[in-house]
């Protein structure tokens, strides 16, 4: 978990987003829309959440910052230290693992020189430490690139779309 | 449990027949039959988790154990905590929580008085079946007072949940997932709440423990002795658990009534400065090279009543509020004796006009603050005034959504929302209250109130939080309005009392004062205060007479203003009775004599509520100290004064009536330009036993030597936040850093009193200047 004591301000964007979700919720349970303002805030400070950021997520909805932190620090989504542009998660759950999740793994370290949970020296890719079943197993096995599903993985396909990650 | 009726189920435990209330759990009903069973994140003040599943029992025609703590008891019911399925479920938990837990109970602090380690006797196996390696978590540095090792923990989150719901801080929490779960604050904080040692008292293993006291004593070598806390006015119950005489540690001692199972971290702790190098633990008596000798006794005594006989009637006795009622009676039959009409225990105040319509009892007694349902909080930090006042008004709020309304000078960290505040400078509070007064109109009751006063409210102009607030009271079935000590020390703090008693009577609300010190109500009950013609602080230093009796007084740290007290006692001879050594008593003092501190002595305590305590030693003074009542006595005897033939204390019999001395004209309200400095006493400052404890001044809410302004009063005066600036005040400069602090209303400067750095200044709510070095 890295410091960040710089003061982080929501964007306009960011703000909006939560007030969507929170508008989802009775007022007296603003707590319930903490995922999705976690996610928005992650996604404006370029893909991780600083302790700043999740201070401002936990002002923003008038919540303690330990419980919005306990939220960040328990789903694989949220990312407390920086990361690459593209974040790369391959499922290793049981189905991906039975079709082949682990030579998809080592092909991918392989080819990026990079284990998994580090970033590319150039900041490109970040390959998620360890991803819990996403829930495609019909298509296993399968990863996850910046929120969009890749099925049925091969290595002609997973060079692809590597390479067309900039 | 929130039951439409109060009605009652008939249950079965362990074959035995009993009424529970419905929607009541199973683990109470035990309890009250007290059939034990096994728990760890069960706490009767704190909500349910039932995550520890230790207290799995067997309940008829259940498929599964069912948690008693968390399981309704229902009407013919039938529960069964020590059958096969049970104590299965019991012992198959234990095995559990124990596969991660290390086996490290001999230099663990909580071995021998651990629920773990008890329940693990009963419930556990003699011999570990677990060979895999044990998972360790790397420890918490939370601060001076609290001890983490958490590899022990079994995450039971009573320390989270005694902090999100009690203290109000929530601090802690569960960080990460699964098996690499921790409990833990927010990326490695300190704990900061001023009750935070009870996370100490409801962790059931060793993963917190209380640091100053590490490592020093073994539970099974301590007594526990009852005692009472002399910090404020609660008169919180507490045990102090000593060894051979030593105080080792306090712990809570329950009183619903007052700190329930609580304590403050002040109550706590604050006996760790007893064992300071700055105790004073022989009589001493000034040579005549000027220089104080250590003397024996009779010596000292000698010399101190030839003092007190040749001051007689201009004798002034400066007493600290903490002291002993004991201690005011005798000392106000010796002022008496010696024809002396000065004294007070009122040092850090400085507006006394309402001496007798002044209420130093409660009119709401603590146990019922939390039924208050609008508030009204004048000048109060409540949390660091009496923590667990802040404790009581906070359940106010949360159980019983009480709405606040604070007026003060500074945006305090109130541990509770308010329904609305005003930050507004010392004298801006007055025009507030006397808004509010004339927004009650033909309501107030004015028959008593001074013209001056009644001027002023015709005058008055409106403000709207005023209006809303007095709206809001009216509104309410169980109003109350609470001063603070800023209140009671502010410049015009009669002014203040004076109006706000008068809106409370106008609103049939009760109205509770809290002044500083730990025996305030005592020391006005048993004479430390001026009576008729009397003179009180303000009086006597500025007509110092020939003699001075200073008792339990550090001249520097203890007056609203220092440089006067320091100039005042310079003159006249000086007997100072205290613990603690003081600079300007070893510079002024004539005769120093060594006194125990409450939990050395005997004597009672009364706090807010007017219930007299007695207290026995818990302790033993060190050296030649003897307890004030020892001392106050031989002076009687010394200088022959009528009263002191008693032997022991439960000889001393009291039929005397102290009345305080009647409502003078009330100062005329001075028009302030200028920066106004809030001369706040910080919460671990308030006397001489805190401000030695070292723990406690490396904690985060003790006093810094600062001073804060808003930063548009720093971009105003042309200062520079960060920087170094020059202090003026009563002649004197200091040179101390300025910090930005946006809680500070406009106008005011935030230069805490009761500390070294502002030892030389002036009262500690007066005009200062502040300039760039």
């Amino acid at each position: 978990m890295s410091n960040n004591n710089t003061q982080f301000l929501l964007s306009a964007d960011t703000r909006a987003t939560i007030d969507h979700w929170v508008g989802k919720f009775p007022p007296e349970q603003k707590r319930s829309a903490v995922i999705q303002a976690l996610m928005s805030a992650q996604e404006q400070n370029n893909g991780w959440l600083s302790e700043a950021s999740m201070g401002a997520v936990a002002d923003y909805l008038g919540l303690p910052k330990i419980q919005v932190y306990e939220v960040a620090s328990f789903y694989s989504m949220f990312d407390l230290e920086p990361v690459g542009r593209h974040k790369v998660n391959i499922c290793t759950n049981i189905s991906c693992m039975l079709r082949g999740a682990e030579d998809v793994v080592k092909h991918i370290e392989a080819t990026l020189g990079i284990k998994l949970g580090e970033t590319t020296d150039d900041g490109r890719i970040t390959l998620i430490v360890e991803e819990e079943c996403l829930a495609a197993c019909c298509g296993a096995p399968m990863m996850v690139v910046d929120g969009h599903y890749h099925e049925n993985l091969d290595v002609e396909k997973i060079d692809k779309i590597l390479a067309g990650l900039k | 449990m929130n039951s439409p009726e109060n009605k009652l189920v008939q249950i079965e435990i362990n074959g035995i027949t009993t009424q529970a209330q419905a929607g009541s759990m199973i683990i109470e009903a035990a309890d009250l039959l007290g059939i034990e069973i096994p728990r760890f994140c069960y706490h009767p003040k704190l909500s349910i988790a039932a995550n520890c599943r230790m207290c799995l029992v067997d309940v008829e025609k259940a498929p599964k154990p069912m948690p008693a703590c968390a399981t309704p008891v229902m009407e013919g019911m039938k529960v069964f905590t020590q059958s096969r399925r049970a104590e299965d479920a019991q012992r198959g938990v234990m095995e559990f929580l124990l596969i991660n837990h290390p086996l490290d109970c001999p230099i663990c602090d909580q071995g021998g008085e651990c629920e773990l380690q008890d329940q693990a006797m009963g419930y556990g196996r003699s011999v570990s079946r677990f060979s895999e390696s044990k998972r360790v978590v790397v420890d918490k540095d939370v601060g001076s007072l609290i001890q983490t090792e958490m590899t022990r923990c079994i995450h039971c989150t009573r320390c989270v949940r005694f902090l999100d719901e009690i203290a109000g801080t929530s601090e802690m929490g569960g960080i990460g997932r699964g098996d690499s779960t921790e409990i833990g604050t927010m990326v490695a904080r300190s704990i900061d709440s001023e009750m935070s040692g009870n996370i100490i008292d409801v962790c059931p293993v060793g993963a917190l423990t209380n640091k100053p006291f590490r490592f020093s004593a073994r539970a099974w070598e301590l007594m526990a002795r009852p005692s009472v806390a002399a910090h404020d006015g609660v008169g919180s119950n507490l045990y102090y658990h000593t060894r051979r005489g030593d105080l080792m540690r306090a712990v809570p001692r329950d009183n619903e009534a007052l700190n329930q199972c609580w304590m403050s971290d002040r109550d706590r702790y604050s006996h760790f400065g007893l064992r300071s190098d700055a105790r004073l633990s022989k009589p001493l008596l000034r040579d005549a090279k000027g220089k104080l000798q250590e003397v024996d006794w009779d010596t000292a005594l000698n010399a101190a009543a030839g003092i007190l006989k040749d001051s007689g009637e201009s004798l002034g006795m400066l007493f600290s509020a903490s002291a002993f009622n004991e201690e005011y009676l005798l000392a106000r039959r010796l002022l008496d004796g010696l024809g002396s009409k000065r004294i007070d225990s009122r040092l850090r105040e400085s507006a006394f006009a309402d001496d007798a319509t002044r209420l130093e009892q409660f009119e709401c007694p603590t146990a019922e603050i939390s039924t208050a349902d609008v508030v009204l909080l004048i000048g109060s930090n409540i949390h660091t005034d009496a923590p667990i006042l802040g404790h009581h008004l906070r359940q106010a709020w949360r159980s019983n959504q009480a709405a606040i309304y604070a007026l003060q000078p500074r945006a305090y960290n109130y541990h509770f929302e308010t329904a609305a505040t005003s930050v507004v400078n010392p004298q801006a509070m007055l025009s507030s209250l006397l808004s509010m007064a004339a927004a009650l109109g033909d309501d107030l009751e004015s028959a008593d109130l001074p013209a001056q006063i009644i001027s002023a409210i015709s005058s008055a102009t409106a403000d709207e939080f005023a209006q809303d607030t007095i709206k809001s009271l009216k509104a309410a079935d169980n109003p109350l309005i609470i001063l603070g000590n800023m209140a009671n020390s502010h410049a015009n703090a009669d002014f203040i009392r004076i109006l706000s008693q008068a809106i409370s009577k106008s609103l049939n609300a009760r109205i509770n004062m809290i002044s500083a010190g730990g025996n305030p109500t005592g020391a006005r009950k048993y004479g430390a205060q001026p009576a008729a013609d009397g003179l009180d602080v303000q009086q006597m230093l500025e007509n110092p007479g020939k003699g001075w009796l200073l008792w339990d007084v550090d001249p520097e740290l203890d007056f609203d203003n220092p440089a006067a007290a320091r100039a005042a006692l310079a003159s006249g001879n000086m007997v100072a009775v205290g613990s603690f050594q003081s600079p300007l008593v070893t510079e002024f003092a004539r005769v120093v004599l060594p006194l125990a501190a409450v939990a050395e002595s005997e004597g009672s305590l009364t706090n807010f509520d007017g219930d007299r305590q007695p207290l026995s030693p818990a302790g033993k003074a060190p050296g030649m100290s003897k307890p004030g009542w020892k001392i106050l006595r031989q002076l009687g005897s010394l200088t022959e004064v009528e009263g002191f033939e008693f032997i022991g204390l439960s000889d001393l019999q009291s039929t005397d009536e102290f009345k305080v001395r009647d409502n003078k004209e009330l100062d005329k309200i001075a028009e302030v330009t200028g920066l106004q400095r809030l001369g706040e006493v910080g919460i671990y400052s308030v006397n001489a036993e805190c401000r030695h404890t070292v723990a406690l001044q490396e904690s985060q809410l003790a006093s810094l030597a600062a001073i804060s302004m808003h930063p548009q009063d720093i971009e105003k005066h042309g200062l520079q936040a960060g920087a170094s600036v020059c202090i003026r005040q009563a002649g004197e400069n200091i040179s101390l850093p300025l910090q930005a602090d946006s809680s500070i209303a406009i106008g005011c400067a935030l230069l805490p009193a009761a500390i070294t750095a502002t030892a030389t200044l002036g009262s500690a709510w007066e005009t200062i200047k502040v300039e760039a070095k």
